[in-house]
């Protein structure tokens, strides 16, 4: 499905971005996989996802140090010529009440959920819109569409990259550009795994298709979001949480 | 400075016969604002300058004054 189209995926190391950089990849995609501090398990994506016969290489980048986006920029154009397909995915949580939240925490959050996402998108975008159909996925969550208390860096950072999707949208469409916001709900990584048992099965309850998601569940989405089948969506924010916010 | 601008917009435009002088006008050549925007990164690259996008530019005369404002 993206025969010969390059992907650059940020945090894809661990979880979801590691999941969708492998679908990617298995589907004919060359991989740019951005991580900041994994680096062994980021080699380790690099090495599984070559296994499908394409090419892939880790980059170590903040996603929230602008410079060192733009650097990393040049060095993946060098190493693949062009991108095709941007995945902002990198994101981590802080989470606390609005009433205890300290300035460090949410400023931390919006950088790398948010500043990240204007970042690669900055950077990268002069060259997608050289690519014949140009894509950019970006990973949003039901805390951004819906609120979630002890969320309220994490909620506002999710809900700022839907609005910005829509911008971007609107900008590069003139290009054959799409951009696109997935919203996860719970899906089984090692930033749910942090939350105490007891949330998770409360979680679960609450969903009604009764089972957290997996990190496939989101790729597959990805993978046709970033496939030729969806060149007439564009602005969208779907959500993947088994029914969670019907 | 004017050549340098022409023959980057020749590029950008693939068409070698291009004629550029100074009252060209951006409408003219059939630069929407994206595409402004992307040549000003190309000229930014090439000649190694940052340009400032305060003012609204609208003829190459007037974009060779920004640059050279800017060097
Ligand atoms: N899991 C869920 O239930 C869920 C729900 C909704 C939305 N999401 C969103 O889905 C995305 C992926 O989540 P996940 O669950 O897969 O998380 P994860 O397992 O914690 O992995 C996070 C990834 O982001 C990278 N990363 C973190 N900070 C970074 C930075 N400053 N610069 C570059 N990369 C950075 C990490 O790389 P290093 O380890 O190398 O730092 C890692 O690869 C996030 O945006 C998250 O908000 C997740």
């Amino acid at each position: 499905m993206l025969k010969g189209k390059t992907a650059v995926i940020t945090g894809a190391s661990r979880g979801i971005g590691k999941e969708i950089a492998l679908k990617f990849a298995q589907n004919g995609a060359n991989v740019a996989i951005i991580y900041s501090g994994s680096k062994d398990e980021a080699e380790k994506t690099a090495q599984l996802a070559s296994g499908y016969g394409v090419k892939a290489i880790a980059y170590c980048a903040n996603c929230a140090d602008f410079n060192r986006v733009k650097e990393v920029t040049k060095e993946i154009i060098n190493d693949f010529s062009g991108v095709d397909i941007l995945v902002n995915n990198a994101g981590i949580t802080k989470d606390g009440l609005l009433l205890t939240m300290s300035e460090a925490d949410f400023d931390a959050v919006v950088g790398v959920n948010l500043k990240g996402v204007f970042n690669f998108t900055k950077h990268l975008s002069r060259y997608i819109i050289k690519s014949a159909g140009g894509r950019i996925i970006n990973i949003s969550s039901v805390s951004g569409t819906n609120g979630n208390a002890g969320q309220a860096n994490y909620s506002a950072s999710k809900a700022g990259v839907i609005g910005f999707s829509k911008t971007v949208a609107k900008e590069l469409a003139g290009r054959g550009v799409t951009v696109n916001v997935i919203a996860p709900g719970f899906i089984e990584t090692d930033m749910t795994a942090k939350l105490p048992p007891s949330a998770l099965e409360g979680a679960v309850s609450a969903i009604p298709l009764k089972r957290l998601g997996k990190t496939s569940d989101v790729a597959d989405l990805a993978l046709f979001l970033a496939s030729g089948a969806a060149s007439y969506i564009t602005g969208e924010c779907i959500r993947v949480d088994g029914g969670m916010c019907i | 400075m004017l050549e340098k601008i022409a023959k980057i917009l020749r590029e950008y435009k693939d068409d070698e016969t291009l004629q550029i002088s100074e009252s060209t006008t951006f409408e003219e050549l059939k630069l929407d604002s994206l595409d402004t925007a992307e040549l000003i990164m190309n000229i930014e690259e090439e000649l190694d300058v940052t340009i400032d996008l305060d003012e609204a530019i609208k003829t190459v005369g007037e974009l060779i004054k920004v640059i050279e404002k800017s060097q």
